[in-house]
């Protein structure tokens, strides 16, 4: 059992393509796997008949008649009439969903602490976050109670967890995924995605999730499709490092896993070079008026009427809205929605939410810029290793500032993935734990993305798992 | 409430750094995906169940949502 769940998702579904490996004893070995969930990484774990091949799904996708909380108290029992069309998809390539995992409450938030039902662990060191807000996903995949997953990534979501948690994942160009049955954050900047152990299944995933979708307006697909990456050589390819890089605040440990994949670029025959991207440091600032701002907005329909839960003591209408929301939602989703509403306020519109969008257009031009000499555009994912559980609760400035590297995509709409580069330690001394290397491409770029960075995943040859290392 | 008045006043003190940057001229982005307007057939289509949907319902009653009175109880 345990060797059939080394496998890759694609050996796998090869092996069950020829009958070498049975559909279901492949399930039932990750169905018990997932039940030894000792990560809090799941929320519902299914005991439907095995007929696909599992697949771990955030809990902010739709799932007809299965619980669908989005890590929030006010979903608490509701149980969605439909699929998302991300799941459909899935279902309709032969995945079958495995269990619901544990996130953020409505995916805000870097390490999963802000979830209703208590925070993931990371599989590397159970005293650390595994990153947010995809952070049962990452964990699950990373931990090996599931042999891949879906999470949304909104500003880093399944970036970040994916570096911390020592595997890979792509945000894919906004629109190349339908959004519909996906519970809404910040609609402008919301992207469903794959975490996975490989690239070859990121790609594998994609392909499967992709697509234009009559529910989605906003949804494009990718053209052509995905195919599996097979590229070996990064001859005749050009890399950009953010110049304002050297001075930014980032772990040694990271700063030397990124600089020697640099060098393994160079090996491969990639040529790298500095460019500014000036406005990147100001995604934070945009990023934290524009997200709340749309959530401020998207979250007014939990109200207490129509799904979800609804406060006992009741007294008029007006009430009833407040004492729902005021039991149903968590801090860090009131912070947002009291800085999205005053970012909106009138009087305050201009200065925020305008100047806001204005950085917007500068960052996706810093891109555009870059890309008319640069095939890709590569950084750390995470400013550090996962922290400690409870570390960056108490401050949520420092909270943000792990997006640092990953806003940025986010706000420009362009296709990024993180794939494991190496393992280092915290500054400070601990376990050696993995460090995530981050790789843009130009929108709808995806297949050239996932050529590059399986190209590198060769190279690197990142094999550590949890539990195989020692601790430093 | 107290600490979240200090955590909002330091995020926007934060936020403020982009009140430096000269964007005069610059357009807003709400959107980054060029997109034309896409339209469909105007085909009539079945709606969900009035049951599926009040089954979510925390207080359904005579196939509708029920709400506590706008006026305060009297």
């Amino acid at each position: 059992m345990v060797e059939m769940r080394e496998l890759s998702v694609a050996d796998a579904a090869a092996g069950i393509a020829s009958g070498e490996i049975s559909r279901e004893e492949y399930f039932e070995a990750w169905r018990g796997a997932a039940a030894g969930d000792e990560l809090g990484a799941y929320l519902w774990q299914s005991d439907a008949a095995a007929a696909g091949l599992p697949i771990a799904v955030k809990d902010i996708f739709c799932t007809e008649g299965v619980p669908t909380t989005a890590g929030s108290r006010i979903l608490e029992g509701y149980r969605p009439p439909y699929t998302a069309t991300a799941v459909r998809r899935l279902a309709e390539a032969g995945f079958q969903v495995l269990g619901k995992t544990n996130m953020d409450e409505f995916a805000m938030g870097s390490s999963n602490e802000n979830s209703a039902f208590g925070p993931v662990r990371n599989p590397w060191d159970r005293e650390r976050v595994p990153g947010g807000s995809s952070g049962g996903s990452a964990a699950a995949v990373g931990g090996g109670l599931a042999p891949c997953a879906i999470g949304t990534d909104t500003g880093g979501s399944i970036r970040q967890p994916a570096a911390l948690c020592g595997i890979v994942g792509l945000k894919p160009t906004y629109g190349a995924i339908s959004r519909y049955g996906m519970i809404a954050f910040a609609s402008s900047l919301d992207q469903c995605g794959p975490l996975t152990r490989d690239v070859t299944d990121a790609a594998l995933l994609l392909d499967a999730l992709q697509g234009r979708d009559p529910c989605d307006s906003t949804s494009v697909g990718i053209e052509g499709g995905v195919k599996p990456p097979s590229r070996e050589s990064l001859e005749g390819l050009h890399f950009a490092v953010p110049a304002e890089l050297a001075h930014d605040a980032i772990e040694s440990g990271v700063r030397a896993v990124f600089e020697s994949t640099l060098k393994r670029i160079e090996g491969l025959g990639g040529e790298i070079a500095e460019v500014p991207l000036t406005h990147a440091e100001h995604g934070i600032s945009a990023y934290y008026v524009i997200a709340p701002a749309e959530a401020s907005a998207n979250l007014a329909r939990y109200d207490g009427v129509r799904y979800g839960m609804r406060a006992e003591e009741l007294g008029d209408l007006i009430s009833m809205y407040e004492s729902t929301r005021a039991e149903g939602f968590g801090d860090e989703v009131k912070r947002r929605i009291m800085l999205g509403t005053y970012a909106l306020s009138s009087g305050y519109y201009e200065a925020y939410y305008g100047r806001a969008q204005k950085v917007r257009t500068k960052i996706a031009g810093d891109y555009a810029s870059a890309f008319s000499s640069f095939d890709f555009v590569v950084t750390p994912t995470s400013p550090s290793v996962a922290f400690g559980l409870g570390e960056k609760v108490d401050d949520p400035l420092a909270m943000y500032m792990n997006d640092f590297f990953t806003v940025p995509m986010s706000l420009a709409g362009i296709p990024a993935i993180s794939i494991p580069a190496g393992l280092a330690e915290p500054d400070g001394g601990g376990p050696q734990l993995p460090v995530g290397f981050q790789i843009a491409a130009p929108a709808f770029g995806e297949q050239r993305l996932l050529e590059t960075a399986y190209a590198l995943e060769q190279e690197i040859g990142f094999d550590a798992r949890p539990g195989s290392v020692s601790d430093g | 409430m107290e600490r979240m008045a200090g955590e909002l006043s330091g995020i926007l003190e934060h936020v403020d750094r982009i009140g430096e940057l000269e964007l005069d001229d610059v357009p807003p982005t709400s959107h980054v995906v060029e997109l034309e307007n896409v339209l469909r057939p105007d085909e009539p289509r079945p709606s969900w169940p009035r049951e599926d949907i009040l089954a979510q319902a925390p207080d359904p009653a005579d196939g509708a949502f029920r709400v506590p009175s706008p006026q305060a109880d009297s």
